[in-house]
């Protein structure tokens, strides 16, 4: 059974239909990426996927061992969050809220967890941090820890390198991969960058109005949808 | 100084207004860090020019001035977070308008009624004999209630104040806690606004969090230094007021612009040093 599948999915932005006949599914240990112009329709298909927003047509299903409560979600940052006095411990324990059911407070095994996922992103050493004195890649490994103490199975990602510089970015995708494969979580990331992450994803979502395409990474190398974005000065 | 503070604690009015005044800056210290973080500061405000309208029309009628402000306020509180949430009127305007209406709405039941009296001028710029026996019961009881809401959704506070999609995608009732963040600001404002003064509760909110900002690292240790700033500069701010016979809203706000200097100071040589 699939983690996530989407049958005949349509979706509505502001009463205008943004995504029409939206067919996919993602496997579990997939490394899906979608991707499409400005407008197209990704940050409303990921709102979807966390259920913050239902869809005007089909159905949004989860398979049976995840729950909707249970993604790890990476939200593009807030402007709220740039100055938000919070220590990195504080961020990445809040991640823990959903195994917490009607307890007020955290336990062993929650802060246990986060402990795990620092040393994971490799910012054990900046814990006692604040947030809001952090680079902006710290700040999204940050973001990234808490996001994997919310799943152990998927995790969405919304523009992860948004404002980043080269460096870090390629960094981060590392990360991302290292999540992907060692710890086995599958992978739903929104990016414009087509040329680093066509390396790393298994499966491309592309969104264009009525021109959809989704299939593995190979089977879209070869689509003339993918070519023109992939850009030409790439492919010999 | 201990003559003064004996003094002081002889009367029973300035003990109830003691006992009340630090409930109250301990409850709108606490949920001001949440609320300015969210960028909510100026509902306090708008709510308190709403419980300003509020009491004017109890007064009016001859009821209770709570009776009539909580139910009135806790309902302005949900219109506010509704409208500063999803509507086409964005936040800072829709409060701006809510507590404007609700102040010329209160200027003209008064120029009907009463006409500016003195009860008038103490919910504007409040007074330290507003509080009965009653009140304080009511204050004790209700900020309890803040208090212990407040300990127990700590971490859920925490989330929604950092992310709300990201609490809202993992399953945390956002809306909720919301509602409930300002319902409690609602009950607090109300609490305080006859001590402090309509035109200045608002600060009891913004200024603990604010100060505390300048300095601490972390959300507890921010929480946590804005609860005992807010007492403590509510506590000198009404010794200064009885000592210099000044009203008690404006030297409690007064203590609070010094402290925020301070801390403002000490945050800057920390950032340089």
């Amino acid at each position: 059974m699939s983690l996530i599948t989407c049958k005949d999915v349509s979706l509505a932005y502001e009463g205008k239909n943004v995504i029409s006949g939206l067919d996919f599914s993602v496997e579990s240990g997939d490394y899906l990426c979608i991707v499409g112009e400005n407008g197209s329709g990704k940050s409303t298909l990921i709102k979807a996927l966390l259920r913050l927003k239902s869809p005007s047509a089909g159905v949004i299903e989860t398979g049976e061992e995840l729950l909707a409560s249970e993604i790890g979600y990476l939200p593009q940052q807030t402007i709220v969050q740039k100055d938000f006095p919070a220590s990195v411990y504080e961020v990445v324990l809040s991640g823990c809220l959903n195994r917490l059911g009607r307890r007020p407070f955290y336990g062993k095994a929650e802060k246990k967890m986060a402990q795990e996922n620092m040393k994971h992103l490799d910012i054990s050493d900046i814990q006692r941090e604040c947030y809001r004195d952090l680079s902006g890649g710290q700040q999204q490994r940050v973001l990234l820890a808490r996001a994997l103490c919310a799943t152990k199975k998927l995790l969405l990602l919304d523009e992860p390198v948004a404002g980043l510089d080269p460096v870090v970015t390629q960094e981060l995708y590392q990360l991302i991969k290292k999540i992907n494969k060692e710890l086995g979580i599958t992978i739903v990331m929104v990016s414009h960058d087509m040329n680093s992450i066509i390396k790393d994803a298994s499966h491309i979502l592309h969104l264009k109005n009525d021109n959809i395409f989704f299939g593995t990474t190979a089977e879209y190398e070869q689509t003339s949808i993918g070519e023109e974005f992939i850009g030409g000065e790439e492919r010999e | 100084m201990n003559n003064v503070l004996a003094e002081m604690f002889s009367y029973p009015f300035l003990t109830r207004a003691l006992i009340v005044g630090t409930l109250v800056a301990l409850c709108a210290a606490l949920l001001g860090v949440s609320l300015v973080l969210k960028r909510y500061s100026m509902i306090g405000d708008g709510l308190s020019h709403v419980g300003f309208g509020a009491m004017v029309i109890a007064t009016a009628l001859n009821v209770a001035p709570l009776v009539v402000a909580i139910p009135v306020v806790v309902l302005a509180a949900f219109l506010l977070l509704r409208l500063s949430q999803n509507s086409k009127i964005k936040g800072d305007a829709a409060i701006a308008l809510i507590s404007t209406s609700a102040l010329a709405v209160g200027v003209m039941i008064i120029s009907m009624t009463t006409g500016m009296n003195t009860d008038v001028y103490n919910y504007m710029f409040g007074s330290i004999l507003a509080m009965s026996e009653n009140d304080v019961r009511l204050s004790i009881v209700l900020s309890a209630i803040v208090l212990v809401l407040f300990v127990v959704f700590y971490n859920r506070i925490f989330a929604i104040t950092f992310d709300e999609t990201f609490a809202q995608a993992t399953g945390t009732k956002a809306g909720l806690y919301n509602m409930m963040l300002a319902f409690l600001t609602a009950i607090t404002i109300v609490l305080g606004m006859r001590m402090m003064g309509a035109m200045l509760i608002s600060s009891l909110i913004i200024f603990p969090a604010l100060t505390s900002m300048r300095v601490c690292k972390t959300f507890k240790s921010v929480m946590i230094n804005a609860a005992i700033l807010s007492i403590f500069c509510f506590f000198v701010g009404i010794l200064l007021s009885y000592v210099f016979a000044t009203p008690t809203g404006a030297s409690v706000v007064v203590v609070n612009i010094v402290m925020f200097l301070i801390y403002s100071g000490i945050g800057f040589v920390k950032e340089r040093g």
